[in-house]
This record gives structure tokens, sequence and C-alpha cells, in this order.
């Protein structure tokens, strides 16, 4: 779980914010001004100061936020001046947008604010659609607008070529002022509450934010336009409203609720994809028609709502189809305010102690959770430096905010005391601004309002605190009263006068202890937490110790501590002196059988295949040399004749879970079996009992080959396409030159996680992507999933989860009478289908991958098909099944349209999270012995196309420090570094780019070459060796025209071994049982100087999605040819010389 | 870095070599060859001297024989406690292998239990184990355990199999996490010159204010004369498993990964050697 935040002013107006993995309040002390309110999302924070101007936080991130300006420079060609930029009067503009309608001078591009800078000067592009172009990025036509070539050829009369310049937003991690300025001129009124969600409205563009504003006035306001590349949006509308609002709530979806002057509460109906801003308002009671609402706060598919006399209200029946729910229900709890975060979950603020709480056991099907719980952490400001920073003073502090340890707080009492001058300006300070503050909480609805001068609720202190809100609608009432012609003036007035005030109280209360921290406002938008998540908030003395225990990707101090190595070096001590010159003697015990013994149904070999009855044993007994071996028996009837089948232990390959959502089904492969595609399949009655047998049939498989502990460093990894991985230890004789070891004796076993591709070098460094994108960092472990126990290290095993979408299509036809229906001709497909459109896929009846997955999201339409879609998400063709495209024509009968549900899986394995980026490609340098210390070369490619280089990847720290983003001129999509530091990478158009002069001293290198594709073909994955490079191109199919066409390759070539390794998966191998798509390949016989290899050895398979032998440089024997043992290169490779070579197989 | 796993194996496979030579009163028909065994250090004396029994048994006659018994330099063998402690206890820093001395007569009623079958070890190895749960988690693992894994827990100790036995045991060694470990830690702290058999009490893993209790801890709490100050020179050694643990280890982890199969943390408290 990457770290998140969440933020929390308190009665001062100083921003704190608190992070998932930290356990204090760090004070934001970039806020120069007090806030009154915040409101997170994970990568920004809104919030208003008390001037009441909106400030915005980015979050820093190592991929700065950039924006491609673009201009085209056009040119026709003349006789007199050849060409030149003399157009004719019909003619587009000199300079010009893409289309040339629109009249784009370079120096016409202005920042859109002071927060953003050029990162350089304009340049010319001279890729065009993968393709090199010649000096000049000049691409030819006949005429504008036109087809535009790269080639000039005699009738080509114009020609205009692309200017880029990249702008970059620089105002990150600090509060940015937004203008407020509405489409006519500055805005009437400051604003005094504010809202942003609506990010899951549409999934593209990312970034995409709602931000909802109320006015003093109670107007709200509607700021469009923010997006991932305009992250301060663009411009304040309004929006018309029934009443007077005071405060406004959006959710993550498209769940707006805003509460009423009055009391009650308005709802916005008609919120889409193409209408962010809604179209209506209805009004929805406070639960309570005596007293009326004064906060709510909404999420997902939920509605909180705390009413003037701090009871908090949940609403039922809350759906994206009902957004006004059906009714409330009253909840424990007395609150100020509540903020709905990520995951519905929920937080509040307690009228009573001003603590902040957090909603536990709030699930999807629980939403209204549990209980209350306050989060009790100190304040960073609390534990003050030069008082005693031992975890003692620590603990204290903890005990005494929980309020739960009374007799703790003798230690905090010191402190006071201490504090004592500090605490009575403090106290003076508060009795100054206190006389407002004296109604009685038990009745402050009941009084008429107090005097004109009222503090806004941030600075509102002190114990006995009023109810905020009922302070803050008789604030705006008084703005109100003064009326519109002096209201501007009146308020800022109001304003600096009580942030004078604030500052005062800000400056002198920041390092003494309060003894109560008061919050004013929490936001929990951006905090990513959920009812499983282990929060250190709670209880900071055992929050303390396990943070000690999980504190660092590589080696943590339990490991490393004194009394341990201790141990480990007195047993070895004692079993020397006690065990090993007695070797001769006997054992007291008799080494004898073991035999497990169940039933299960098999899948049977011959046909009809059916699942027949079986009963299954596992017999272990001690081998000749002391290693552990064993059979397993399946016993069968056949024609009511006892029979039985057998696998030695020593023999299986490989234990492959087959988990389908009607059998708890596991495979069992030898070589043999391998080779005929067609394992031994056996069903399980539950699931644990699979995963026991799994458990103990790979830790006796393990035994028989001396196989135990994490895997090696040249380990190989693969991954099958239900994300499983699987480890197989490389044998030398695997690259033996003439005869190698064929790979389908490889043993594999299975390793705890979820990924969907790993890749890793020989020293150990193995970086895996989630499907969700997640990058995640092998932490040295092994086990974990279903292996438990002894199969298991206890260290370096952690939770780990993925998130993939699940798709079904909607298929319509179109008839005369009725236009498009659901109904179809008899020889149509399915009106719900999947994507072949063989197979029914109902939205009721689809079902996640497998039982281990479970839904977290509704279905949805899924507008980012490729090819594009309608506003509706429908894609038309003539007819089914050809070619879509996303606009109708007068030719289209039929049209379909893809529904995506999300689902959540949660594991754990040797894993552990490199936040925050997603990523979609990685790639390790496999260097040879390196040191301890010594940088490791990593690049990644974000989910963006972004390239990213890792910094401050060692053996010790494998997850390395931080990113460092290489700029290109467009989206990348694989990345592969090989020997020498030669960085080699794929762009989304399919062109093929040379990273130069990468070298230790200069990590990223500084610019690309762009290299001709092989016979212009789109290239889709590269992987780089020392001397070769290797790709694989979009059509696989249709450049090997037999049954080859690569998923995914792995290659390694390296050291003086010149051992060059070509694995791949294959689409579809033929075995004598069946066809299996998804295939470990072994290239044979590639050599340095024979870079294509003779012929494909066929491995484990199918199923499988990945695999990485870049771990491997275990030396092959073969025999040396002397004339090739120096080929190596100096590390400054001139890009051209690098052979690149596409596999064509004859 | 080895991980923790791999002590649990060292502490099942910790082996003691040991020499058993008949008593020399004993009446035999011929010599007595001394017989050779490599001991587990987690088993029980009876349980695993079957051999040694046969080996003798062929040089003696039937009536000569009574309920055999095992002796080292003049002190009766507790068969009741696991063997590697019998060795910390009274056979620490001399050479190997221990020589044991076998009788079979004058069986000493005084000192040792009788064991005349197998099951009597179980019905002790289990109710050690049954105490250790009560301290650990106030029974609740060991009640709701089944029958069989009962009898796989005392089949894995009988025929040495690491896998079998701690596929169940590894349930009673854990604990919630919030927790930080179990209720109390089950040990025993034996004294060779003392006439007390051993010294138990109720310790917590934790202290009430969060620390983690270690070994130090434990010995400061119940028999602070083993800890040695810092100017005086070592008078006792502190054994576990024939190593001596540094005093800063964590009690938990301790009792996790070096308390006997009972499920006890058996600690020796030995006069350190004085050369």
């Amino acid at each position: 779980m990457p770290v998140s935040l969440l933020w929390a002013v308190d009665v001062y107006g100083r921003v704190f914010s608190l992070s998932t993995g930290g356990q204090q309040w760090e004070h934001c002390c970039d806020a120069v001004l007090e806030f009154k309110r915040l409101t997170a999302v994970q990568q920004c924070c809104w919030g208003i100061a008390c001037d009441h101007h909106i400030y915005l936080n980015v979050h820093a991130s190592d991929v700065p936020i950039r924006y491609q300006e673009e201009a085209y420079e056009n040119q026709r060609w003349n006789p007199v001046d050849n060409f030149s930029d003399r157009l004719l009067p019909s003619d587009r503009w000199q300079w010009s947008d893409i289309t040339g309608l629109e009249h784009k001078p370079l120096d016409g591009f202005l920042l859109p604010s002071t927060n953003w800078e050029w990162e350089g000067d304009w340049y010319i592009d001279e890729n065009f659609g993968g393709e090199p172009t010649e000096k000049g990025g000049w691409t030819y036509a006949i005429d504008f607008p036109a087809t535009y070539t790269i080639d000039k050829k005699w009738n080509s009369c114009v020609r205009r070529r692309r200017w880029i310049r990249y702008r970059r937003y620089k105002a990150t991690d600090t509060w940015a002022k937004i203008p407020s300025e509405g489409q006519s001129g500055p805005l009437p009124d400051p604003f005094n509450d504010i809202s942003c969600g609506g990010w899951e409205i549409s999934e593209e563009p990312r970034g995409r934010l709602s931000l909802w504003a109320v006015s003093l006035q109670g107007k709200v306001w509607f700021r469009g336009g923010i997006h991932h590349h305009t992250p301060e949006g663009m411009s304040w509308e309004e929006v018309s409203l029934p009443g007077e609002v005071v405060q406004i709530s959006c959710g993550p979806g498209d769940l707006v609720w805003a509460v009423l002057w009055e009391g009650q509460l308005i709802v916005r109906e008609g919120i889409t994809r193409d209408c962010p801003q809604g179209s209506s308002w209805v009004v929805v009671d406070s639960p309570n028609p005596e007293v009326g609402t004064i906060h709510v706060a909404v999420g997902v598919s939920v509605v909180w709502a705390v009413t003037k006399d701090n009871k908090v209200w949940f609403r039922r029946g809350i759906n994206s189809h009902n957004p006004c729910g059906s009714g409330w229900i009253g909840m424990v709890g007395e609150m100020v305010m509540i903020s709905v975060g990520l995951n519905d979950q929920v937080w509040a603020i307690s009228r009573e102690d001003r603590a902040v709480y957090f909603r536990q056991g709030v699930t999807s099907t629980e939403l209204s959770g549990k209980a209350w719980k306050a989060v009790s952490v100190p304040r960073d400001g609390d534990i003050r430096p030069n008082s005693s920073t031992s975890t003692s003073s620590l603990h204290s502090a903890g005990c005494f905010f929980s309020g739960e340890v009374r007799a703790q707080s003798v230690m905090s009492e010191d402190s006071d005391t201490e504090a004592d001058p500090q605490r009575a300006v403090h106290e003076v300070g508060a009795s100054v601004s206190s006389p407002p503050s004296e109604v009685t909480p038990g009745d402050a609805e009941a009084k008429s309002p107090p005097p004109a001068l009222v503090l806004s609720p941030s600075q509102s202190g002190g114990p006995g605190d009023p109810q905020w809100s009922t302070v803050d609608l008789e604030e705006a009432q008084t703005h109100l009263a003064v009326g519109p012609a002096a209201g501007r003036g009146d308020s800022s007035d109001t304003c600096s006068l009580s942030s004078v005030v604030t500052c005062m109280l800000g400056l002198e209360g920041l390092y003494g202890p309060d003894d109560h921290p008061l919050w004013a406002w929490v936001s929990g938008g951006g905090c990513a937490v959920d009812c499983h998540t282990q929060l250190n908030w709670f209880n900071s003395v055992t929050a303390l110790t396990s943070s000690i225990q999980a504190m660092s990707l590589s080696v943590s101090p339990a490991q490393t501590a004194a009394w341990r190595k201790q141990i480990f070096e007195q047993l070895n001590e004692r079993s020397k002196r006690e065990i090993d010159n007695f070797k001769h003697y006997e054992q007291a015990i008799e080494q004898s059988v073991w035999v497990k013994k169940g039933t299960m149904q098999w899948w049977r070999d011959w046909k009809p295949h059916k699942w027949v009855d079986v009963r299954f044993a596992l017999e272990q007994f001690s081998g000749p040399e002391g290693h552990k071996d064993g059979i397993v028996f399946l016993y069968y009837n056949f024609n009511e004749e006892k029979k039985y089948l057998h696998a030695f232990i020593n023999e299986v390959t490989i234990l492959v879970p087959v988990l389908n959502d009607s059998k708890h089904t596991f495979a069992i492969y030898t070589a043999e079996r391998t080779k005929q595609r067609w394992p031994i399949k056996l069903a399980a009655a539950t699931e644990m009992e699979m995963h026991d047998w799994l458990a103990l049939l790979s830790v006796s498989c393990c035994d028989s080959r001396g196989i135990q502990g994490p895997p090696s460093k040249q380990a190989i990894w693969s991954i099958t396409c239900k994300g499983d991985i699987f480890v197989s230890e490389p044998w030398p004789s695997l690259e033996a030159c003439p005869y190698p070891t064929p790979c389908d004796q490889m043993f594999w076993r299975q390793v705890g996680g979820h990924l969907r591709l790993v890749e890793c070098n020989s020293v150990g460094v193995v970086w895996g992507l989630g499907y969700d994108h997640t990058a995640w960092v092998y932490t040295g472990g092994y086990g974990g999933g279903f292996f438990q126990g002894l199969a298991s290290s206890t260290d370096n095993i952690f939770t780990q989860t993925d998130v993939k979408s699940v798709y079904i299509y909607e298929n319509q036809r179109w008839n005369p009478v009725t236009g498009y229906t659901s109904r179809g001709l008899p020889t149509d497909r399915y009106m719900w289908s999947d994507a072949t459109g063989l197979h029914e896929c109902t939205k009721a009846s689809t079902k996640p991958p497998s039982p281990h997955w479970t839904w977290v999201t509704e279905w949805a339409v899924d507008y980012g098909v490729s090819g594009g879609t309608d506003r509706e998400g429908w894609q038309y063709a003539a007819d089914f099944p050809t070619s879509y495209h996303g606009y109708k024509t007068l030719k289209d009968f039929v049209r379909r349209r893809r529904w995506a549900r999300k689902c959540k899986l949660t594991t754990t394995g040797p894993w552990q999270e490199v936040p925050p980026i997603p990523l979609s490609d990685v790639t390790i340098l496999p260097c040879g012995d390196q040191s301890v210390v010594e940088q490791i070369p990593l690049w990644a490619i974000s989910n963006k196309g972004d390239v990213l280089c890792r910094l401050g990847v060692t053996l010790l720290t494998p997850a390395g420090t931080s990113w460092l983003h290489v700029g290109t001129d467009q989206p990348f999509k694989s990345i592969s570094i090989g020997g020498a530091s030669q960085v080699w990478a794929i762009a989304r158009d399919g062109s093929a780019f040379y990273r130069g002069s990468v070298s230790t001293q200069n990590p990223a290198g500084d610019c690309w070459y762009h290299i001709p594709s092989p016979a212009r073909q789109k290239l889709k994955q590269v992987s780089v060796g020392r001397t070769s490079v290797y790709t694989v191109d979009e059509n696989g199919t249709e450049m090997f025209p037999r049954y080859y066409s690569f998923a995914r390759l792995s290659v390694y070539v390296f050291n003086v071994a010149l051992s060059v390794q070509v694995w791949i998966i294959a689409d579809k191998v033929q075995g004598s049982h069946s066809l299996s798509c998804g295939t470990v390949c072994h290239r044979l016989g590639v050599q340095p100087m024979e870079p294509k290899g003779q012929a494909w050895d066929y491995g484990i398979g199918g199923g499988w999605d990945h695999i990485t032998v870049r771990g491997n440089n275990i030396e092959a024997p073969r025999v040396r040819m002397p004339s090739l043992t120096d080929a190596l290169r100096p590390p400054d490779i001139s890009p051209k010389c690098c052979p690149l070579v596409v596999f064509d197989l004859q | 870095m080895a991980d923790d796993k791999d002590v649990l194996r060292d502490v099942w496979f910790g082996r003691i070599p040991t020499c058993f030579t008949l008593y020399q009163d004993e009446v035999t028909e011929r010599e007595a060859e001394p017989f050779y065994l490599l001991l587990p250090r987690v088993s029980y004396l009876t349980l695993v001297t079957d051999k040694v029994k046969k080996h003798f048994l062929k040089v003696m006659k039937a009536e000569d024989v009574e309920e055999i018994w095992f002796e080292y330099e003049g002190t009766p063998l507790k068969w009741h406690y696991p063997i590697g402690l019998l060795f910390d206890l009274h056979a620490s820093n001399t050479s190997l292998p221990w020589s044991i001395t076998v009788h079979f007569k004058n069986f000493p009623e005084r000192d040792l239990l009788h064991c005349p079958c197998n099951s009597v070890i179980e019905a002790h190895f289990m109710s050690s184990i049954k105490e250790a749960d009560a301290l650990k988690h106030k029974s609740q693992v060991i009640n709701d355990m089944q029958k069989k894994d009962h009898k796989q827990l005392w089949m894995g100790l009988q025929n040495d199999k690491f896998d079998q036995f701690w596929a169940i045991n590894r349930k009673l060694m854990e604990y919630p996490t919030e927790e930080g470990g179990f209720r109390y830690i089950p040990f025993r702290i034996y004294l060779t010159m003392s006439d007390r058999p051993f010294i138990q009490k109720l310790f917590r893993p934790i202290s009430p204010d969060g620390h983690t209790h270690t070994l130090g801890d434990l010995l400061k709490e119940v028999y602070p004369v083993a800890i040695a100050s810092d100017d005086e020179a070592k008078r006792y050694q502190v054994v576990i498993h024939g190593i001596e643990p540094l005093l800063e280890t964590p009690l938990q982890w301790l009792s996790e990964h070096l308390s006997h199969p009972d499920n006890f943390l058996h600690i020796s408290v030995i006069p350190a050697p004085s050369d």
C-alpha cells in the first residue's frame, strides 16, 4: 500500500498531514497562511485560506507535469525561392496548428500562469509516424491539406514540419494561489467552502477532477477543466441554485450533495461523463425536521450528514441510479464535521474533544461501519527537539493523547510545566478571541446570533467550543446584513483582522504542548486506506515496535541484530562440535515411510474425458543420500478393475494451480507430460484441501531435489496468465553446446504473490509489475500465498493486492422499425457476450476470474476501447465480427460496446510495493559481480508512457530511492537495458530508440537516437543483450507465417561466458495431446556470431505469459572459440553499429 | 542472511554423540561392548534407547534384567527431561562423546519416575504441551485441535519427522499481532546446584509499557544471580540447546524458536568453567 496522507486543520488554522505510514501529524510549514478548510485527493490538496482565496498544493512526483505545445511551420514551393514561407493568399497561416485553421505563431504561446515554466526552447520534431525524417523534419504533400509523406516527390508543392516545446508545472509541494476569476471577471464574493472529487466519472483523461465551491453569499461555483495537464483548472462557472448553500460535498464518482441555509439538503442530478457539473438539484429533507442539517459528506455510494444538534446520520439506499437514497439512519457519536475518503472510509471531528475519529469496519457490504476510533498520534510540534526525544517520551505522548492511560501522563505533565510561559500566552490569546464562543454547546442553535465580530470556524478555540457550523452560518449572515455594496471590503477587513489574531496564536502555540490538539477540519479524500489497512495511528506503543519490524525494503534491523547473529553462529558451532565428527554414529531413530492419503477427482487421460473419483496418496521416504523422496499414487477403477497411476516426486517438474469457479483444480507436470501438453489434472473438494496438497507436494518436490530457501540470484522467473509466479534454478547445461538440457526438464516452484510481469538481474534484484501497474520489489523471502508454515519464510512476506478489469460486450443490431435493439438475428452472437462473441456473458452471470477475486466496482461502460467510441461507448460495424469504429455510418448495421468491472485480489508474497508511479515495463541491467553499494541501472516506463530511470538501486536497497524522469517526445511502451548500459526502447507508435551516453556518471544518458525499424515494421517489444538487440513486431503472426507469434521474449547476453540466451513465450505450440497457448520456448544454438540460433526447444506451457532469464549468468560448459572471446565493445557504442535483429524463421 | 526457519531445523536436528556403557556391577554372560548412538537433543532418553536396550540384553540373562535407567557420573538421568537439557545441565563443557552408564538394577525410586512404556512418555509430553498452551493462549489453541492433530505432534517427535511435527506445532506458535507475543512465556530454569528441580513463574513477553522483554529481563526477575555484573567475572553460563544466547535476545523470539517440542523454553544455568 503506498503511503498517502490524511489532511487536517486545527482550530488555529494550522495545516497538518498524517501519513498512513507515519505516527505523527506533520505540520505543513509551507502554509504561510492559516487555512479554514481543505479538500484532498490523492494527487493534490485544495484549501481555503483565511484570506478566503483558494490555494492548491500539488504533491510533487518523480514524473513532472509536462505539457507539449506544438505548432506547424508551413511552406510552399515556388520556382524562384524553392521552398519558402511565401504562401498563396488562399493558403493556411505560415505558423498554424495541425489543421491549419488557427494561427499559431511561436511567440504567441504563453504560459498559462506563473506556476508554469518552459522546459527548453522550441525544437523540430524529426519523428514522423514512427520513422525518422530527413534533416529538418519536413514532410511533403501536393497541397494543403493532404497526406504528408517523408519523401520529397516531383509533385510535392508544399511541406510542413512540427515544432514542439514543453512547459512544466513548477508549483508542486507548495500552496499556489488560484485567481478567483470567473468567465467574466473576478468573482463577486469570497469562498467559504470547497470540495473536490469526480475523478471516477470517467477513466480518461486521467487526473480529471471536479471542484465545487461555495461563496459566502451561498452561491455555488463549479471549476472545470482540471486535468493532469492543467492541475489548476480553467475558470469558475456559477451553478444555479434553489436556495442558498452553506456547504457542499463531492464524492469520487457522481455524487454531489449540498446543505442549504434552512437546513435541507440538495442533491445534484444529471452528472455524467460529458456533463460533470450536472443538470439539476433535488431537495432532500433534513433527517430531523426540527433540527436542520449543517454538514454533509459523500463518497462513492454513501452519504453522511450532521445536524445542528451534532447528531450523525447515515443515508440508506444510495447508489448510482438513486443518488438521493431512501432514508436516514441515526448513528452513534456527536460530531462537528465528517469527511468521506477513498473506499468510502469515514473521518470525523467529535464535538466533545475535537479529536479526529476514524470509522472502523467500513466495508463495501457494511458501509456504515462499526465504531468510532480516535486517531491518537502526537503532532510534530508536540515532541520538542530539546526535551528527551527518546521513545519513552513518545510513548507518554501517545498515551496522553489517546487519553486511555491516565497514569502515564505524569511525564507529559512535566513537560507541561516547562512550557508554562508559552501556555499562558496561549491562554491569553484564546481569551481574547473567546467572548463570542461562550455560547454553551447545548443551546447554541436556540440562541440569537452573537455580535458581528464572529470568528470563522478555524479560529474559534479553547475548551467549551461552540458548534462551529452555527457560527459559520452567522458569519455569513453578518456579511449579508452589511449588504452587497460593502460586502467585499468588509469581509476582507474582518479576515485580515482575524488572521492577525490567529497568526499570533499560531506562532505561540506551535511548539507549546497544547493540552489537547483541537481540530477544525479533516479531509480523507486522499487517504488510501480500507478496512484491512493496518494503521499505526491508534495505539502508539505497539505501533512503534511494528514500524521497526516492517521498516525497510531490504534488511530489517531485527535480522541484523547481534543477538540473532550470535544464535546463528553458535548453532553452527554446535553442529560442528556435536555432529560433524560423529557422523558415523548410528541415528537413534530410523527413518520410515510417511504416507498421506486423500480423495480427489481426476480428469481422465482417455476419451471421453471426464472427472472421475480417485484415491490419492503421497508416500514419502528417505532416499539413499538422505534426500527425501516420494511417489504419488492415483488409484482409480476402470471396468470394475482397480488400477493405479503413479509419478515419482523427483520427476515432477511443476505443480500449477488451475483455479476456476467450479472446481479447485491443479495440474502435475513431468517432463514427459510437458511434451505431451497433457498434465495430471486433479480437483480437490475444497480450496483449503487443494492448498494443503499443493503445499505438501511442493515441499516434497523441493526436498527431493535438495532445494530450500529463497531462489538463487541466477534463478529464471516466469509468470502464468493467471498471475502466478514460478521460479526455476537454472542448470549450466541449459546453455550447453552442442547438447543442451531440454527445457521441459526444468523444475519450477511457485512463489507467493500476483504479478503480470517480472524482471531480474544476476545479482538478485527482482522487480515485478501487477495487473494494476503497481511496481513491486522482491524482498528475498520465499513462500507466501497458500504456502504456510515451513514452506514459507517468516520475514519478508507481505500483503499484496492486484486489481484487474473483466470485460463483456453488449451487442446490438439495427432494424428499420426500431433502430438499434438487443434483438439480433437468429444467426447472431449473444447479445451479451465475451470479446469473441462465442460465449454468453451477461452482467449477472459473469463472475470474477477465480474465487480469489472479488468485485470492487459495478459494471460501467468502457470508453477506452481501441478504435474509439461514440458518446455512449458504442462502436459500429457493418456486421459481426468485423472491425469496429467509433462513429456511425450508413453502412453500419451492428454496434457493440464494452462494459468493464474491476475485481481485486489480496494475497501474500515476498514482494513490497514501490509507490507511487504505476509502471507498464521495467528492465534491470544484467550486471556481473556487484559491490553492495554500487548503483544498478534500472529503467522503467510508466503507464502513461513516460520513461523513468531509477536512482539508488543497490543490492541492499533493491527498491531504489527515486525516479528520474527522462523526457521523450512521445509515449513509450517497451524498454530494455543490455550490456555496457545500452538502453533501447520502443515508442507507442512502434519506432525504436537508442539512448545515448548512458554511463555510471550519467545514469539517464543525454539524448534519444531514432533507429529505423527493420522493413518498416511496427515494433512491440525489445530485449537487449551485449552485442545484439532482439525485438518483437506488432503482428507476430504475419511475420512468422508458421505458428509462432511472440508474446514476450527475454534475452540474456552478458559476461565472459559469451552465453547468449534467447527465451520467448510462444503463442501456440502443438503437443502430442493438445495445443498450448503461451509456452516457454528456448532458442538453441544462439551464438554471438550467430544471433538467430538454430531451433526452438519447448518448455512448460500453456498459459504462460512472461519469462525472464536475465539473472542467469551461469557459465555454460562449451567449447571455447578463441577468436570470439574478446568481443567486448567499448562502452560508448555508436547506435548505428548495433545490429537490430528481428527473428526470421526461414 | 539465514532465515529463522533454519533455527527451527537446527534445533530439531540437534544430536548428541553418546557412548553407552553397561554399569560394571551388572551381571553379564560375556563382556558388554560400549554402544555409540547419536541422540536427538529434543527427544527423551527412554524413547530413543530401544537399540541400546537390545544391545545390552544380548549379553544378559533375562532374570537379571529389571527396568532400565541411565546415570551420568553418579547422577541418575531423569528421562522426563529432554535429552539436550540433561546434557547441558550435567555434561556441558566435557569432552564428547557423552558417556552414559546403563543400569538394569537398583532403580533409584527417589530420583526417577518409572517409564514402563512409551505411552507414559506421550502422556508426559502432551501434558507439557497443554501446560505451555495454557500459559500462551489460555489453552485455546490446543483445545481447538483435533485428537489427530495431537497424535501428529507426538508421532512427529517419536519418528523424528520435522515437517509432520511443525505442520501442527506452528499453530501453537501463533499469536495475535496486536498483542505482540504470547500471554505468558512457558519457560523453566534449571540449576545444577540447587535442590529445587526448576524455577517456573508467570512472565510476559512484553512489559506493561510496551517494551520487549529479553532473556536478561527474565533472569533479572527470577534468578538475578545468573547475571554477572560488569566488574565481576562470569560465574554462570545460561545455556539453551547447547548455546548461550545473548542476554538482549527477545524472549518471545526465543520461545518461538528455541523451545523444545514440548513448547517449553528449557534454560540451564550452570557454573562457568573455571579455566
